[in-house]
């Protein structure tokens, strides 16, 4: 079995598929002796990834062996583990491995301690209890268990330096012990001390001093001696020197220290050896981005190196230019770069190498000229690898133009003359983007050209779609650029013949675009409107919740036709569908309790379909609209006037710091007097000319820098092509009130914009939109009675207050006045309803009323004795359903004098949302002689009472709208005795509602209300058909329903 | 470390340790790219090739490739340092061993390199401990130590481990 394992191997090893042996790897682990494990283990290994399945199986093999007696088998079980163990069964074995950590095996203490290290790097959060034995292996006496461990605290310091300072002194520690040869001799290689403890220990302390002066300052002597000690010509000294060199930049920098790291890197440079060139460039480049300086000493080898005939010493180097890359030495930098892309064939170098060309060329470009000319290159080389934000960045920068209207006209003329020529010429072979780009361009600006008949581009343009090579996703950019050009009339008839090829082609889009130009071109005012020439800079307002489509969706519901439910939707309703159904005869559409709850009242079947689907949806927070077509997180590429996506575009390319003013004086000092007499090398003199020729275009600007610099000013070099802040111009824009669709489901668009960071208007915070309900009602400023006044005077409430419960409505009236000075003092001053008499039974009234504050309900009982004498044991109990009732003052005394009032208050508030909510409450005493009697009566509150205005803008309503799941929709009657029927029946439904009205656009408005405070209802309504079509979302299950009801009797009943 | 390969110079591939989770799929499309790219390369360039996102640090041995793939941050020299205290385990365990000796004993050469590299990162960096490690776990076996097929082909000379870069 092991030799056929062993077979197996080598042929996986060789390509073939041998995964019917993989479960007899595991098989050979479990079940053989010590060395056929060996084997089965190491085939584990090497057959099976991280997340193969079969790998459960071998967890029982993993505990057997790592409680097993045999060292050899413990080491093997934590060799696998630390290569490969299912995430989610660590915990099953993490005792064991811990414990393995006090064994007095150092080998096994090292392996458990690198298998702990594969368990936080899998799942880090498990580990997190042991972290203080990482600390004891630390400090094992045996190297190898204490370099192992650095595993983990590089990692874990990289995550978090600030919590590990306390460690430095203790590396420092190590690290002098490692330079000074404490430890036994077979760690040494090749007579340096433990190079890779040394090189571990290097990077902790280069990530511990990164911006701390006081910790780097511990360890200045000990990188000062390991730049001395390695002074042995050999590989590994170097790879220690430069972890060296790298550490002294990193950390807070000390002007000796950064001189002698500066001469090392020299020697790496200037060795003859490859590897050691090659690290040295890397090195510099590194260094570079603090020092620019640095590399004026070395400037003859690097252009040496931007010769050499390893491509990779030459791309290391051109990495090393752009990052000295200055608005003075730009040309020549790019033109490298340009020249090395021409023979490049790797593909992910030219994808990175193109977009840094695109990156200097936007920021440092000398003049228009230059510029087009470098982009037009970038897009030839790049082809079609090319990142889509190239083209896009380039041609927003060319639309939104900088700071002066003449540059930019300039620019875009140039742009326009050089992409003709390009067309004149072979345009067969230009990559497909680059074309895409010359249409764009072409159709938005040829017009700049004046002596350039449209014709002529319009012509070029079709010669593009002759072409074979052209896709149809070009050929739809050659149609939009048509259609711009088309207003001059010209070469009608080619443009005809074109629309007419396209309109039947397969492709859609291409398809529309050849309608689009079609009729456009035949409708010359249409187009005037369509694609205005002077307003090319506007941004496109987004209706992306379609709601000009609201209109169509209801009359299709109207007509029976299903309502639209999301993909998702639909899905659990397939699953479900397709389980047993166990209730016989049951509806198919599943009905959730909202539905039940309101069958009580009439309502069209559709309705109560809708809302049971609705109540179905819980789960789904975020459902969309269930009529809209979902549109969030689609990104609009194409509006009226071409390609949108770059306005969106609120990113910045990342600047990079050319120079890095921070640095001590006197360092200043030396290294300006190191550049006056930089040794030049000079060997041939033939090219010597040429070179140095070329190295003082290409340091030209970090000498003037360092001036700059002495003199105390850090002046960032002048960016030509800074971008004007138009995209947060166009973002107010976007956001304004005026254009934002009526339902509001524009803050999608909101949120992308909320990215950019030079936003002027203060972005509302998407999470107080969200509970909005609390804050919004305490911040309104109209005084609090004021609103409570207005709930006085809907006449309905009073009406209904226990219909049934009251036998006799009319001594009640009279009562009133006197009952209600009997109400506490702080409820007085709020408005109350009126006081309604319950019921009188042997000389006992009790009425009742209730009272809105402005966050809360409270109901207020009045029990009176109207008897001679006194009334003991009075207790009064109220309850109800669908209220919570939490008492605020009982009956102040048991006993009741003859002609007093007991006074209790309850708050009360929703547990679930209802029409009506009905309290009962019993109440017993005992009359002076007889029995304790007791009663039992009611009380009922509509919904409107605990209904308060919510004020939102606008952009919160659409925040909120979108993340309520809950909806229900309803065509009401419109008042029609006003000149506006929707203002009116809007201000009839605020009258008795409270609701508020956030805005009222057109036929639309959208309304807010929320149920105490925390439970927010938006109502979105729409005239349409002499009806008035509501739509009503919340995250409460049943109060969209309940509502709904509340206004249509509020409508009903005037 | 995200993989290590050992391949001849006629591309074939010898050893392959893989420390990061990837499908047979792109294993094999990584390992066909990769051999290409080294064996093309003339035996005066520069160690360490840049490919993808990655650094591949190689050196040849005799007839064959030892190849790394490090991340960016990683230490190209000391990744060649680790290649070549591998070639000297290798040595040492199979006295002066020659590419047969991996072609024949793979599974020794795989044991090795797992008590050296360990997930990725060095383990054990002393040459004594590795070895011993080794010895114990062969001594089990109840087989006689492997005959090694050295010396039966001249053709294969041995990996010459003292060559310095």
């Amino acid at each position: 079995m092991k030799e056929l394992m062993v077979r197996a191997i080598y042929c996986e090893m060789l390509g073939y598929g041998v995964s019917f042996s993989y479960i007899h790897a595991i098989k050979l682990a479990q079940q053989g002796n010590v060395l056929e494990k060996r084997v089965g283990y190491l085939a584990v290994s090497l057959f099976l990834n991280e997340g193969h399945e079969l790998l459960l199986l071998l967890v029982n093999t993993v505990l057997k062996d790592l409680q097993s007696t045999n060292l050899i088998e413990v080491c093997m079980a934590l060799t696998v583990v630390s290569q490969m163990f299912p995430k989610d069964m660590i915990p099953a074995i993490l005792p064991l491995v811990e414990e393995k950590l006090n064994h007095p095996k150092e080998i096994i203490r090292r392996k458990a301690v690198l298998a702990l290290y594969k368990f936080y790097l899998i799942a880090p959060n498990q580990v997190q209890h042991i972290h203080n034995k990482f600390r004891k292996a630390l400090c094992d006496k045996d190297p190898g268990v204490m370099s192992a461990s650095l595993h983990i605290y590089l990692q874990l310091i990289q995550e978090n330096p600030e919590g590990y300072k306390d460690l430095a002194p203790s590396f420092v520690t190590i690290l002098k012990q490692v330079v000074g040869g404490k430890l036994p001799m077979d760690f040494n290689y090749h007579s340096v001390p433990a190079p890779w403890l040394q090189i571990h220990l290097l990077r902790i302390l280069s990530l511990l001093g990164k911006n701390d002066q006081s910790t780097s300052e511990i360890m200045y002597e000990i990188l000062d001696e390991s730049l001395r000690r390695a002074e042995m010509n050999h590989n590994i000294t170097y790879a220690i020197l430069y972890e060296c060199v790298k550490c002294i930049y990193t950390i807070h920098p000390k002007s000796d220290l950064l001189e002698k790291a500066a001469k090392c890197m020299g020697n790496f440079v200037l060795s003859p050896k490859i590897n050691l060139k090659y690290l040295g460039l890397k090195a510099l480049t590194y260094v570079v981005q603090q020092d620019p300086k640095l590399a004026l000493q070395h400037q003859m080898t690097i252009i040496e190196c931007l010769d050499h005939p390893d491509l990779i010493i030459k791309r290391e180097t051109l990495e090393l230019l752009f990052r000295i890359t200055n608005d003075q030495n730009v040309t020549v930098i790019v033109e490298k770069m340009l020249d090395f892309l021409r023979i490049s064939e790797d593909d992910h170098t030219t994808i990175d190498l193109v977009g840094k060309v695109a990156e200097l060329a936007e920021k440092y470009a000398p003049d228009n000229e230059w510029f087009i000319d470098t982009m037009n290159t970038v897009f030839s080389l790049g082809g079609d690898l090319l990142q889509p934000d190239i083209p896009n960045s380039f041609l927003k920068l060319l639309s939104e133009g900088f700071d002066s209207v003449e540059e930019d006209k300039k620019l875009r003329l140039f742009a326009v003359n050089s992409y003709i020529s390009l067309l004149q010429g072979d345009s067969s072979k230009l990559p497909q983007r680059f074309l895409q780009v010359i249409c764009w361009v072409l159709g938005e600006y040829s017009h700049l050209r004046e002596d350039l008949e449209p014709g002529v581009v319009v012509r070029l343009l079709a010669k593009l779609l002759d072409m074979k090579s052209s896709s149809s996703e070009t050929k739809c950019w050659v149609l939009m650029a048509m259609t711009k050009l088309c207003p001059g009339g010209a070469a009608l008839a080619l443009v005809h013949d074109v629309s007419e090829t396209y309109s039947s082609s397969l492709d859609t889009m291409l398809r529309q675009r050849a309608q689009e130009l079609q009729i456009l071109s035949q409708d010359s005012e249409l187009q005037a409107k369509v694609l205005p020439r002077s307003a090319s800079m506007e941004p496109v307002e987004v209706d992306s919740s379609l709601s000009f489509l609201d209109g169509f969706v209801s009359e299709a519901l109207a007509a029976g036709a299903a309502p639209y439910k999301p993909p998702h939707q639909r899905q659990e309703e397939l699953s479900r569908s397709k389980a047993l159904n166990l209730e016989p005869y049951g509806l198919s559409l599943p009905i959730s309790i909202s539905s039940c709850s309101i069958t009580d009242r009439q309502s069209p079947t559709l309705l109560s379909i809708s809302s049971g689907l609705s109540g179905d949806s819980t789960d789904f927070s975020h459902k969309g609209s269930s009529t809209a077509l979902k549109l969030d997180g689609v990104k609009r590429l194409w509006g009226r006037d071409g390609y949108l996506a770059q306005k969106e575009q609120t990113e910045e390319a990342p600047r990079i710091e050319a120079a890095s003013p921070v640095r001590s004086a006197d360092q200043l000092g030396d290294n300006n007097a190191s550049n006056s007499q930089t040794p030049n090398p000079t060997p041939s003199p033939e090219c010597d000319q040429e070179k140095q020729q070329l190295a003082s275009s290409l340091f030209v600007g970090l000498a003037s820098q360092s001036s700059v610099c002495l003199m105390g000013k850090s002046d960032p070099t002048s960016q030509r092509f800074r971008r004007k802040t138009k995209a947060s111009g166009s973002a107010e824009q976007i956001t304004d009130p005026l254009v934002s669709p009526s339902d509001g489901s524009d803050n999608l668009l909101y949120k992308s914009l909320l990215d950019s960071p030079d936003l002027d208007v203060s972005p509302p915070e998407q999470t107080a939109g969200l509970v909005a309900p609390n804050g919004s009602c305490d911040a309104e400023e109209e005084p609090a009675d004021a609103d409570v006044k207005e709930i006085e005077t809907p006449p309905v409430r009073d009406e209904r207050v226990t219909a049934e419960a009251s036998p006799h409505d009319d001594p009640d009236g009279s009562k009133d006045p006197s009952l209600a000075s009997h109400l506490p003092a702080e409820l007085s001053a709020l408005s109350h309803s009126k006081v309604t008499l319950l019921f009188s039974k042997q000389n006992l009234d009790v009425s009742a009323c209730h009272v809105q504050k402005e966050d809360s309900v409270v109901l207020v009982v009045f029990i009176s004795n109207c008897s001679d004498s006194f009334l003991q044991q009075i207790r009064l109990q109220v309850d109800s359903e669908e209220l919570e009732v939490s008492c605020v003052s009982d009956c102040p005394s048991e006993e009741l004098k003859s002609h007093s009032v007991a006074v209790c208050q309850y708050f009360l508030t929703v547990k679930r949302p209802s029409v009506h909510f009905d309290l009962s409450a019993t109440v017993s005493w005992q009359p002076p002689a007889g029995l304790p009697l007791t009663t039992q009566f009611s009380y009922r509150l509509p919904l409107a009472t605990f209904v308060r205005a919510l004020k939102l803008s606008t952009e919160e309503y659409g925040a909120m709208w979108l993340a309520f799941s809950h909806d229900t929709k309803q065509n009401l009657t419109l008042i029609h005795d006003g000149w506006d029927p929707l203002a009116a029946t809007l201000d009839v439904l605020k009258r008795k509602l409270q609701l508020h009205v956030v805005e009222i656009i057109g036929v639309e408005a959208i309304v807010a209300c929320c149920l105490q405070q925390d439970q927010p209802c938006l109502m979105h309504c729409r005239m349409h058909a002499g009806m008035l079509a509501v739509w009503l979302r919340s995250p409460v299950p049943d109060l969209p329903d309940c509502l709904l009801y509340c206004c249509q009797r509020a409508l009903q009943e005037l | 470390m995200q993989f290590m390969l050992l391949f001849s110079r006629q591309g074939k591939l010898r050893l392959q340790k893989w420390y990061v989770p990837l499908s047979d799929k792109e294993k094999k499309k990584i390992t066909r790219e990769l051999v290409q790219t080294v064996l093309a390369r003339k035996p005066k360039m520069c160690s360490f090739l840049e490919w993808r996102d990655l650094k591949i640090v190689y050196k040849r041995y005799a007839s064959l490739y030892f190849c790394c793939a490090i991340e960016d941050q990683d230490n190209e020299l000391i990744t060649l340092e680790i290649i070549h205290r591998y070639v000297e385990l290798l040595d040492k365990y199979f006295g002066s061993v020659c590419e047969l000796d991996i072609i024949f004993n793979f599974e020794k050469a795989y044991f090795i390199l797992d008590e050296f590299l360990l997930g990725g990162e060095a383990q054990e960096t002393s040459k004594k401990n590795v070895l011993k490690a080794i010895e114990q776990a062969d001594l089990l076996s109840p087989e006689i130590q492997v005959k090694l097929i050295k010396g039966k082909h001249d053709d294969i000379c041995p990996l010459n481990v003292n060559f310095v870069a």
